[in-house]
């Protein structure tokens, strides 16, 4: 149907792509690569279409880009936006707007690889458009996909550009592809030579696609721009396989060769003489096979001398793709200094990793910290009270859509929930088992298992979002190395807040001074006119509160499910046993050693994030052995015993 | 065979021989339908919904008459996401309540853990869920899809129509994404990636700090490359890699990815508006346009409520289950063995169209979507293949390349096509 | 000794009548002899909860008279589990491959077993090695000999470093509960060699034993369990009888006056410790074959925890106590959750108990740890303290 259609409008418009002053027919003739566009061969259409010069032409390729043009059953294209059952359309040439029912058409789906070559070819239109988006949008386009021809319309349109940030990527952008397309050597080497500190991954990305090399392998080193010869002996197996590859030696037997070729060759129950019994020997079996190649019916055995000789009298050697030695020995100097750089910078950004990782954990565990390290009270609900405070925070964005009101409500709204929730506690669970901290331990674990299940009967085992607001979700950009994102300094930020703040009422407060009477001698305390049970149950309820507001940081940073305090509960009270018990800085301590041992592990091992995670509770366990009252350890009275 | 079981055939062999006759008539007890999926512990989420996709499609099948005269009763049981729970919840439901057929599990700890209670008691188990292959045993009737109808066509696409030179293969340190990212790996190779551009990182269940792999996989531009990212992460993780990935600014035409395992409900944890244009590769999305898949969500959103979304497994529930009804009726009995020969080139329409059909080594021929993440948390449907038969053995890796399964005429799950012989007749679990 | 041993505690004669009456009734109607009352689904469930009740007991002689509160004694019964299943994996499959291999003409060499089996059990995690772990999975003597000393070794270790730091308390409890996650996360690795997440499966069939049906096999699993508990009972009960157990119980109540009166307080914990820990991994060896799998996810630390609730529940300090908790506890619990019990309709909603049976388990425990403390126990307390008063 739709190819007689093709005919047709062929013989009518006779050669169309050319004359046509409307953009439909030429359309037409490509209706096919259109609807179904594949990468691999859509390219040549866009180039036709925008090569036609017709006005049309940007406005179909952005709004085809965009999904919004759609086809209808007898082939025609129309820009479309569809409307419950419907679709306004609008005709590409006439811009005559109509409506029709959705059933006739069909929406144009082109897929990203599809979208990125309009992107390219819309280049061309867009660097010098008035509209200060689509010039981005072209230099994002050229920064993806940098083409050597577009070196000199990205160079025409700088000395106009009015934005100056954008005109800074430009300049930017066309040092990259000098470096690569200039034609004169010596402006490429300049160019080069430029991006010797740049860490960026675009600049390293020129580098390394300036420096691409290819490995051979000949009877002798060949002509041309060469890197490196290299040592066969290395890997001597995989050499002799390229060896191989080049028709250059005869393959090398497999284990599973062998095989098949003595099976081949069975005799009356023998092979070469060798009886079939024997054969469960690899030596025997390469012994029989070395007697049939003596009989000349199969090829040489490869052995170890074989290949050995082979590879020695070949050369291996890596050449360049860039055939002017100056412009690769340019690129390699830079490209090694920019690597010293990256070395350094991915060091930082290691370093900024560790921390923000150890600031969620002293976060989670600050709650902790108080109620564990202060008052001796082990609560393994802790993490629940963490959880308590992410499903505040989502039940906030339930009732408030703008996330940073919403924010701002759920912060004091999930510390006041918890800090009721601890005190509750207190008051009918562990005020009861002061005296008894192991049963203390097994009660609270109780409340634990109840409000997890309660939490999956409220809001079900899905994970619920909790968005950050605008202003949080992005990430402070170093380089392309150093980055991090807003959420993690957010946290970060409030770690420290949280952290002054204890100390300051801990330390500066009718109420810290007189936690810390009751905690080191609650009878003296109560004899001074104290109320220890109501001391208590303020600390508690502080601890829990602060678990609340943890949990509003950590559902923002990451998930919000009924499991997520369990996830953090033994981690916490490992910051807080490894630090020091009774004290919020040895807390601060266990949080840096546990992030930054942890991302220590994980740097000498990155594919593997779960080992990180085991070795570094090993070390907390030995650590804790060899130092059991943890890194900040009480002396004198204070420590208790 | 225990003296016991011996008996018990015998006497069921005496007492179906008088039944047979009668059997059309009317029927003496209802055919059950065991339902074995967890409805509390950490699967729950997933298989409540395909729970309750069974109770749907035994409702229909019943107000269509039953099967062979009979009515069909669902036996549901509880594995509470146990796995050594699945095994017993397995045999009892073979040997206390008596089903004639099995549908459930999720995960291939699970399956793992059933499969040698199946094969002792020659039962019959319909598995809904894509997994990694490298299996095939008598008993299982694997609906979901292999690694050959979700992983390579998604794979393919990223190299053919993305024009992505470097990989990062991402994943749940756990069997499937082991096991798939091995396939990818020596698939890759054959199609001439370097084993410098593939980068491969396992991360925990539920984990949550992804800077540093973000960082990672960032900087796994630094040759000019284009990168792309296959991620085969599981469940709650993929929230906080799809935060990070937002917050560091990597929109789908930087560093586009495609994920196996993320579907309508993993989205609804999180705002898609940072992430449109990242991809997932399933046999079906809920956004699929066709007659069939509009009555079944219709007929769906009216069993269970307005609010549910449909999904992958459920459509390979679908397929099974009618599948099953149609082998039963075709062989006039729901014995095992005769279900099960009956079993082999049933046709039954996919939910996106088409037609999926069994093969004799218990897979289904399905066609593969490709979909592109919406602000909405729906998928638009980029690219959809024809039917590909799903493969137990991959072909790209050398140990199982030599391997075939072929219940129908070979009669083993495990041939050694050099050899040709039968490897093992049990699955290895 | 033996008689004034038994003269003392009458209730082992008691728990021991009890136990050979139940095994004896539950293999009359058993599938194994004829009758159908007790399926064999129902026999593996009671054979597994003779080795909770067993590891049981070891959790409330190292909690509840030694006053260790152990959280890291499921990852000792996991242990066990893991060691039996190595054996059974491998040899199991060592014979499935053998066989297979004897079809090919040529005889195969070492090498080729080695990779078939390898590629059998690693396949399903992309590997074909064997790792170094595996060293003895050819011998069931030697791997039963794992059963006992890997966990001992650990334990012993862990207990020497921690005991001999003064490590107490609750902060023991922490360790090792984190000594549990390490554990568990470690056997989640794939690169372990245990086969991650997918753990060990397969494991009721027993190499050796292909012509024996599971109603029978299940039936030596459950005299096995019954005789494994009844003589870990007798052992402990023995154990903790003379001076020994005063020392224990006496470290329980007053760990520093027991060091001042001149005993060497880290030799008896480190005593109990280790060999409760083998005593639990003897358990896990006996229950994981009935259960058919292992994998990490049974070493988590809420595991270990929930061996404390048991304990608790069942009444810490007596022996009878703990196999109460293990039995009513876990039968309890796949009442709840198997669907069989009604749900509950108070008019505006309806309680369904897969759902809320852990918040009444969790609350019940709360509770218990409150007001009775003594736990299920502590009711023989009440009845033996009346017919006292009676007499």
């Amino acid at each position: 149907m739709r190819s007689a259609l093709f005919a047709l409008i062929l013989m009518v418009c006779g050669v169309p792509a050319v004359k046509a002053e409307t953009l439909q027919p030429i359309l037409q003739t490509y209706a096919t690569e259109i609807a179904k566009p594949s990468r691999k061969t859509v390219g040549e259409t866009i180039d036709t279409i925008a090569a036609s010069g017709l006005p049309q032409v940007t406005a179909f390729l952005e709004q085809w880009s965009e999904k919004n043009i759609w086809q209808r059953t007898d082939g025609t294209f129309f820009v479309a936006t569809a409307a419950g059952d419907s679709l306004s359309l609008t005709d590409m040439d006439t811009q005559i707007k109509t409506t029709a029912p959705k059933s006739d058409f069909k929406q144009l789906k082109p897929n990203g690889g599809v979208r990125r070559l309009i992107a390219t070819a819309l280049v061309q239109f867009q660097l010098l458009d008035p509209d200060l988006t689509r010039r981005k949008t072209a230099v994002a386009s050229i920064a993806r996909r940098p083409e050597a021809a577009q070196l000199i319309p990205l160079m025409a349109s700088i000395d106009g550009e009015v934005d100056v940030v954008l005109k800074a990527r430009k300049i930017q952008l066309a040092n990259f592809l000098s470096a690569r397309f200039a034609t004169e050597t010596q402006d490429r080497i300049a160019a080069i030579n430029s991006l010797s500190a740049d860490t960026s991954v675009e600049a390293r990305a020129v580098l390394n696609q300036i420096l691409t090399t290819t490995t051979g392998v000949a009877g002798t080193a060949p002509q041309g721009n060469i890197a490196a010869i290299l040592d066969p002996m290395v890997a001597p197996d995989s050499s002799y396989g390229a060896l191989v590859e080049s028709k250059l030696a005869p393959p090398k037997q497999t284990v599973s060769d062998i095989k098949k070729v003595l099976e081949a060759n069975i005799i009356e129950g023998r092979i070469a003489g060798f009886p079939l019994a024997q054969m469960d020997d690899p030596l025997m079996r390469e012994a029989a096979y070395s007697a049939l190649a003596a009989q000349d019916s199969v090829p040489t055995l490869i052995t170890k001398e074989l290949r050995d000789a082979a590879l020695f009298s070949h050369v291996f050697y890596e050449i360049y793709a860039e055939p002017n030695a100056q412009i690769t020995a340019a690129a390699e100097v830079a490209r090694k200094s920019a690597d010293n750089h990256v070395t350094t910078a991915q060091f930082a950004d290691l370093t900024l990793d560790a921390l923000s990782l150890a600031s969620i954990f002293f976060l989670a565990a600050i709650g902790l910290a108080i109620t564990f390290g202060v008052m001796g009270v082990i609560n393994m609900a802790h993490g629940e009270f963490i959880m308590m405070g992410a499903y505040t925070g989502y039940v906030v964005q339930l009732f408030i859509p703008n996330y940073t009101v919403s924010i701002f409500v759920a912060l004091p709204l999930a510390f006041a929930v918890t800090f009721l929730a601890g005190v509750v506690m207190e008051r009918l669970v562990i005020r009861r088992l002061y005296h008894r901290p192991l049963e203390t331990l097994l009660a609270t674990f109780g409340v634990s298992i109840a409000l997890q299940q309660l939490a999956k009967n409220v809001f079900g085992t899905q994970a619920r979002p909790l968005t950050s607001p605008d202003w949080l979700a992005g990430a402070w950009i170093i380089n392309d190395v150093i980055q991090i994102s807003f959420i993690r300094i957010a946290i970060f930020i409030l770690a420290l807040l949280f952290l002054c703040l204890i100390i300051y009422i801990l330390k500066k407060t009718r109420l810290g001074l007189e936690v810390r009477a009751v905690t080191q001698n609650p009878g003296m305390a109560s004899s001074m006119g104290i109320n220890p049970d109501r001391i208590n149950m303020m600390t508690f309820g502080l601890g829990s509160g602060i678990a609340g507001i943890a949990g509003v940081a950590i559902g923002l940073y990451a998930k919000v499910t009924s499991e997520m305090g369990s996830d953090y509960i033994v981690q916490s009270f490992m910051t807080v046993v490894v630090g020091g018990v009774g004290n919020v800085w040895g807390t601060l301590a266990g949080a840096a050693m546990i992030g930054f041992g942890q991302k220590g592990i994980e740097w000498l091992n990155p594919s593997n994030t779960l080992a990180a995670q085991t070795y570094m509770i090993l070390f907390v366990i030995l650590f804790i052995q060899f130092r059991p009252k943890g890194i900040v350890a009480l002396k004198g009275r204070a420590a208790g015993d | 065979m225990s003296i016991r079981s011996t008996l018990l055939s015998t006497i069921s062999a005496g007492v179906l021989s008088v039944a047979s006759s009668a059997a059309l008539a009317e029927c003496a007890a209802p055919i059950k339908v065991g339902v074995l999926h967890s409805l509390s512990g950490s699967m729950a989420i997933s298989e409540t919904t395909l729970k309750d996709a069974m109770l749907m499609l035994i409702e229909q099948q019943n107000t269509k008459g039953g099967l062979l005269g009979c009515e069909l009763e669902a036996v549901v049981v509880d594995p509470a996401s146990d796995w050594p729970l699945f095994a017993e919840k397995a045999r009892e439901l073979l040997t206390v309540n008596q089903v004639d057929v099995i549908f459930g599990n999720w995960t291939s700890v699970s399956r793992k853990s059933v499969l040698p209670v199946i094969e002792e008691l020659n039962g019959l188990l319909f598995y809904p869920v894509q997994y990694e292959g490298e299996e095939s045993s008598k008993n299982v009737f694997y609906t979901g899809a292999a690694p050959n109808q979700q992983a390579i066509p998604a794979t393919d696409y990223f190299l053919e129509e993305l024009g992505v030179e470097k990989f990062a293969l991402l994943g749940t340190d756990y069997v499937y994404p082991r096991t798939t990212n091995n396939i990818l790996e020596s698939y890759l190779k054959d199609k001439g990636i370097a084993a410098d551009d593939i980068f491969v990182n396992y991360t925990p269940f539920g984990q949550s700090d992804w800077a540093t792999i973000v960082a990672d996989v960032v900087s796994l531009g630094e040759d000019g490359k284009q990168v792309g990212v296959i991620s085969t992460i599981n469940g709650d993780a993929n929230i906080g890699f799809y935060k990070e990935l937002a917050a560091a600014g990597i929109s789908a035409d930087d560093i586009p990815v495609v994920a196996f395992s993320v579907g309508e409900e993993e989205l609804s944890g999180l705002d898609t508006s940072s992430l449109v244009g990242h991809l997932a590769a399933w046999n079906y999305f809920q956004s699929a346009e066709s007659e069939a898949n509009t009555d079944f969500i219709a007929a769906w959103k009216a069993f269970a409520g307005e609010e549910r979304v449909t999904n992958d497994p459920m459509e390979a529930h679908f397929i099974g289950f009618n599948m099953w009804v149609n082998a039963a009726t075709e062989a006039g009995t729901t014995d095992v063995d005769a279900v099960r020969s009956a079993m082999y080139g049933q046709v039954y329409p996919n939910l996106t169209g088409g037609t999926a059909v069994m093969l004799p080594n218990h897979h289904l021929a399905k066609p593969v979507l490709i979909g592109e993440i919406q602000a909405d948390g729906q998928f638009d449907i980029i690219s959809q293949t024809t039917e590909v038969p799903g493969d137990a053995w991959t072909d790209f890796l050398p140990a199982s390349a030599v391997l075939k399964s072929d219940w129908k005429d070979l009669g083993c799950g495990m041939y050694n096509v050099e050899t040709e012989t039968c490897v093992q007749l049990t699955s290895n679990y | 000794m033996e008689r004034t041993f038994i003269a003392k505690n009458p209730s082992i004669l008691w728990f021991l009548l009890g136990l050979s009456v139940f095994t004896v009734l539950v293999t009359i109607f058993s599938e194994a002899a004829g009758s159908s009352v007790v399926s064999t689904s129902f026999l593996k469930i009671l054979g597994k909860t003779l080795c909770l009740c067993l590891v049981a007991i070891a959790m409330d002689v190292v909690w509840g008279y030694c006053g260790i509160l152990s959280l890291g004694h499921f990852a000792f019964f996991g242990i066990g589990g893991y060691a039996i299943g190595m054996w059974l994996m491998y040899d199991r499959t060592k014979d499935i491959v053998v066989g297979s291999l004897e079809n090919n003409i040529l005889p195969p060499t070492p090498d080729e077993i080695t990779i078939a089996i390898g590629t059998q059990i690693f396949g399903v995690v992309g590997s074909s090695e064997f790792p170094l772990i595996w060293a003895f999975s050819h011998s069931l003597p030697l791997q039963l000999l794992a059963v006992v000393l890997v966990p001992g070794a650990l334990a012993l270790v862990f207990g020497w470093l921690a005991f001999r730091s003064r490590v107490t308390g609750v902060y023991l409890s922490i360790l090792t509960q984190a000594m549990t996650l390490a554990l568990s996360l470690y056997l989640f690795q794939n690169d372990t060699g245990l086969r991650g997440n997918n753990g060990l499966s397969g494991l009721q069939n027993i190499p050796g034993l292909e012509a024996v049906s599971q109603a029978t096999l299940s039936l030596w699993f459950f005299w096995a369990s019954a005789f494994a508990l009844g003589a870990g009972y007798v052992f402990f009960a023995w154990m903790l009888a003379g001076k020994f157990g005063s020392v224990i119980r006496a470290i329980r109540d007053n760990e520093t006056r027991v060091r001042f009166l001149g005993y060497h307080v880290e030799t008896y914990k480190l005593f109990i410790f280790t060999t409760t820990a083998m005593i639990a991994s003897i358990a896990g060896a006996l229950y994981y074959p009935q259960a058919g799998i292992i994998n990490p996810a049974e070493i988590a630390p809420i595991a270990s925890i929930y061996l404390a609730v048991w304990v608790a529940i069942g009444g810490r300090g007596r022996l009878y106590g703990a196999v109460i908790g293990a039995v009513f506890v876990s039968l309890m619990s796949s009442w709840f959750t198997g669907g069989s019990a009604p749900d509950i309709n108070l008019g505006f909603y309806l309680v369904k108990w897969t759902d809320w049976w852990l918040i009444l388990l969790g609350l019940t425990f709360v509770g218990v740890t409150l007001f009775f403390p003594k736990g299920i126990g502590g009711l023989f307390d009440l009845i033996s303290n009346y017919r006292e008063k009676q007499q």
